[in-house]
């Protein structure tokens, strides 16, 4: 019930927001945006697994860019298909391909789950540490592979150009802006009624103790699996609609090092025990990073990410949303 | 298609050059990692700013990179001291080294990274030195000097740390560290004073592993970040501080390296690194040698 | 009648170093059963090896008529094994209260089938809590807690299981001897409404007065087995304590 609520709430947030944008009519605005929001998707859905459960991700450029290649390439073979099969076949299969984006985006979520998924069962039985140490390995693995892979570019690239009639909207990037508002809302809803569920509970029990929650009756080990594999399948999910985004996929911008680091910093800086510290913390450092963006080059604009980093995990470990709330209960005790 | 020897036999040899190289940039993360427990992701970050540090005095004034790294080790080993220190206060002494610990060392490697390239670029370096060049020939085997020096020079490095370790008070007192703190304070060792002495350590082998590194390759901010895959798989697979193990993991990897870059192309060859570990990882974390 | 917990054989090794061989163990349905023995005698490995937290190398554990082997300690848990752990691992981001429910939602929820309603978890921490005496602090953080707090916390989260066998691990290292006496009257009050116990105790007074049945190991084997009284004066065992 209160789920509901939450949803409808933050959903209406999302229209004003949406159609707030809109009356500015600069385009501009919603390509901005749209990497601020991606960025909500993607700090909420490392904090399920990091901040929930406490197991660092350091691939979530890994598992952003599966999305991203998953789409671009089912978007290949949508080339692909009138030389590949017979005419009837053909003809059957463009009814469907080019998929629409939507599709997309369920597709990379499957795969991103299911590698998630993978990687957890391969190193969850092992010390906290080791599973870190994968996904460091899993992002140049992956990397490797689609650099050697022709198909979908290899390493100089490919192209991927989005339909030029939409219906509704003005253009692409505010439709593309639109979906992923709508996934931004998607996930935190999914994160805010983990926090207050049984599964948010032995999420809870795992980060804190993982010995005491096995002997409370916590299946540890199939936690941390759901906790993984839906951690990855948001990642891949935010990364879907990118090659349509950019226009010009390679696998430096889709495995760039700013996902990695944002999807860490944005959750520790703004907090990570509760939904609302990725939500904060992707805003603030998202637009500035817009912002800066602008006026500062991309490396000064990455240093400053890292410095916060390091500055908030050792002044405030609880990160914005902690010092807030130490902020209220001490005025509320006085 | 005759199978070709010859490729096969310098490939192997490359490799063990290389694998020997590796137990060198290795042996900093055996300690800090295998020993300590401290999972110092940042480690291939403090070899990259070893290796700028070579750069810069063997373009300036001409020394040679892998002397100014040892006589800067010292300086990395209170640079370590201070990360410890960091390190024990914010995050060890709370007990939450695991999250917040892994994120700190992450912002470090990150920052250095980046702050390497304002300063540098994104342009490869490199050294230059009588060694670099020539290469020794035996029949059909080369055996290339730029690789030699470095593998002798990291086997030296390699077998003092190794002495230090089984041989001293300190270094026995490093190992019984990693085994049972309550041990150690029966030593009358205070342990926070032994790890922050062992972490200096494994932060001055990379003042050296960082030189060597500029001598067998240019390098740029990144390359430190291929090495986190190395290190950690030879680390791993080596079975967790031992440095016995460490080196058998090194040459191993080295070799397998070199073969897959010699007839499947180097692009392939940080995925070797990587893959190595991921295998290690879910079929034998005890490592080679572990029961 | 076939006994609760049935241990036979059971054997542990690290690596080289044999920590536990040969156990046999038997302990009835609602019996309070002491357990002690030297440091590094095995007592804790032996607690790891029966709750699933170890998997030991040899020999069987079976609880209730059916053979544990191989499960993981959550599933032993669920069957009706519950600990408190030697030193107090609590859930420290966690309100006491909520320290509660984890037992509660896996294990209690599990075993019933249905999910109980959120009232009557919330009741039934508060109930728990009240046992211990920790009712007032049910919406504090574990870190406000003094040490004889943990220990009773400790206690009433292995309560909140609901188990029929409970393992309490060294629960009174450390305390004053008023608080031995309110831990064990609270054990005794648990043991009466019919919950077996294990106690693992180096307070030789504490286990004396609470066992019905005393179990002795040293370095890894079970030396004697039987009423305390005649335990304590076994030869064998006086060496073990004495001896050295």
């Amino acid at each position: 019930m209160r789920n509901t609520i939450f949803f409808l709430v933050s959903l209406a947030v999302a229209l004003v927001i949406y159609f707030g944008l809109r009356a500015f009519g600069i385009d501009y605005l919603f390509v901005a945006g749209y990497v601020i929001v991606q960025y909500v998707v993607l700090a909420t859905a490392w904090n399920i697994l990091g901040g929930y459960t406490g197991y660092v991700n350091f691939g979530s450029a890994a598992f952003f860019a599966v999305g991203a290649y998953s789409s671009v390439t089912l978007i290949t073979i949508a080339t692909h298909i009138e030389d590949w099969f017979s005419e009837s076949v053909a003809a059957a299969l463009n009814t469907v391909f080019p998929l629409p984006i939507p599709v997309l985006v369920v597709i990379a979520g499957i795969v991103g789950g299911l590698i998630g998924y993978g990687m957890g069962y391969l190193t969850l039985r092992l010390r906290g540490a080791f599973f870190a140490i994968a996904t460091l390995a899993l992002a140049v693995v992956l990397a490797t592979l689609v650099v050697n892979w022709e198909f979908v570019g290899g390493s100089s690239g490919a192209y991927v150009i989005a339909p030029a009639e939409m219906i509704f909207f003005k253009s692409y990037k505010e439709y593309l802006f639109a979906l992923m508002l709508l996934m931004a809302v998607g996930s935190l809803v999914v994160a805010r009624a983990i926090e207050r569920s049984k599964l948010g509970y032995g999420f809870a029990a795992i980060r804190d103790d993982e010995l005491a929650a096995e002997a409370s009756g916590v299946p540890t080990l199939n936690l941390k699996l759901v906790a993984t594999t839906l951690s990855g399948a948001m990642m891949a999910m935010a990364g879907a609609p990118f090659p349509y985004f950019i226009g010009f996929i390679q696998p430096s911008s889709a495995f760039g090092l700013e996902y990695a680091v944002n999807s860490i910093a944005m959750p520790m800086i703004g907090g990570t025990l509760s939904w609302m510290g990725p939500l904060v913390g992707a805003v603030l450092l998202g637009t500035l990073q817009q912002l800066a963006n602008v006026t500062i080059s991309s490396a000064v604009n990455l240093l400053i990410v890292g410095l916060l980093l390091i500055v908030f995990v050792i002044i405030a470990p609880n990160g914005i949303v902690g010092l807030v709330q130490d902020r209220l209960r001490a005025r509320r005790t006085k | 298609m005759d199978f070709p020897v010859e490729l096969f036999i310098n490939a192997v040899i490359a490799g063990l050059l290389l694998g020997g190289f590796y137990a060198a940039v290795t042996s900093g993360i055996s300690i800090s990692f295998g020993m300590l427990d401290i999972v110092n992701i940042a480690h291939p970050a403090f070899i990259i700013v070893g290796s700028y540090i070579a750069y810069i005095f063997n373009i300036s004034l001409g020394m040679d990179p892998i002397i100014v790294s040892v006589v800067m080790a010292p300086a990395f080993y209170v640079l370590g001291m201070m990360v410890y220190q960091i390190y024990y206060l914010s995050f060890e002494k709370r007990g939450q080294e695991s999250l917040r610990g892994l994120a700190f060392f992450f912002g470090v490697l990150f920052v250095t990274e980046v702050v390497l390239i304002l300063v540098y670029g994104v342009d490869y370096r490199y050294v230059e030195a009588v060694y670099i060049g020539p290469t020794l020939k035996f029949g059909f085997i080369d055996l290339p000097l730029r690789m030699l020096v470095p593998c002798i020079s990291a086997l030296v490095l390699f077998a003092a740390l190794h002495l230090f370790i089984t041989r001293t008070f300190t270094g026995r007192a490093v190992m019984a560290v990693s085994q049972d703190q309550g041990a150690l304070q029966l030593m009358a060792a205070d342990p926070v004073r032994i790890k922050r002495i062992a972490f200096g350590l494994s932060i001055a082998t990379a003042a050296v592993a960082g030189a060597l590194l500029i001598v067998i390759q240019p390098i740029e901010p990144s390359v430190g970040r291929e090495f986190i895959g190395r290190v950690f798989a030879i680390c791993v697979l080596g079975g967790l501080g031992s440095l016995p193990g460490t080196l058998i993991a090194s040459i191993l990897l080295g070799v397998v390296e070199s073969i897959t870059a010699t007839f499947y192309g180097p692009s392939w060859a940080p995925a070797v690194a990587f893959g190595f570990l991921l295998l290690t990882l879910a079929f034998r974390p005890s490592g080679l040698l572990g029961r | 009648m076939s006994a609760l917990l049935e241990v036979k054989g059971l054997a542990k090794r690290f690596g080289g170093f044999t920590a536990l061989e040969n156990i046999d163990l038997n302990v009835q349905q609602s019996e309070r059963v002491g357990l002690i023995g030297p440091n590094g005698s095995g007592k804790s490995t032996l607690v790891n090896c029966i709750c699933g937290t170890l998997h030991n190398d040899a020999g069987t554990v079976t609880f209730d008529g059916h053979s544990v082997n191989g499960l993981e300690a959550h599933e032993r848990t669920h069957r009706g094994l519950a600990r408190s752990f030697q030193l107090p691992r609590p859930f420290a981001s966690l309100s006491l209260a909520e320290n509660l429910k984890i037992p509660m939602f896996y294990t209690v929820h599990k075993r019933s089938g249905t999910p109980l309603h959120a009232d009557n978890v919330d009741a039934r921490c508060l109930e728990l809590l009240k046992l211990v005496g920790l009712e007032r602090k049910a919406h504090h953080r574990p870190k406000d807690l003094t040490q004889v707090e943990m220990r009773k916390l400790e206690l009433a989260r292995a309560m909140a299981a609901e188990p029929r066998l409970l393992i309490a691990d060294e629960s009174m290292a450390g305390l004053s001897h008023s608080e031995v006496e309110e831990i064990l009257a609270l054990l005794k009050r648990l043991n009466e409404s019919g919950i077996t116990i294990i106690l693992i105790e180096h307070i030789m007074s504490a286990v004396m007065s609470f066992s019905q049945r005393l179990v002795v190991l040293v370095t890894g084997r079970k030396i004697a087995d039987g009423k305390p009284e005649t335990v304590v004066r076994d030869p064998e065992v006086v060496r073990a304590y004495l001896g050295q």
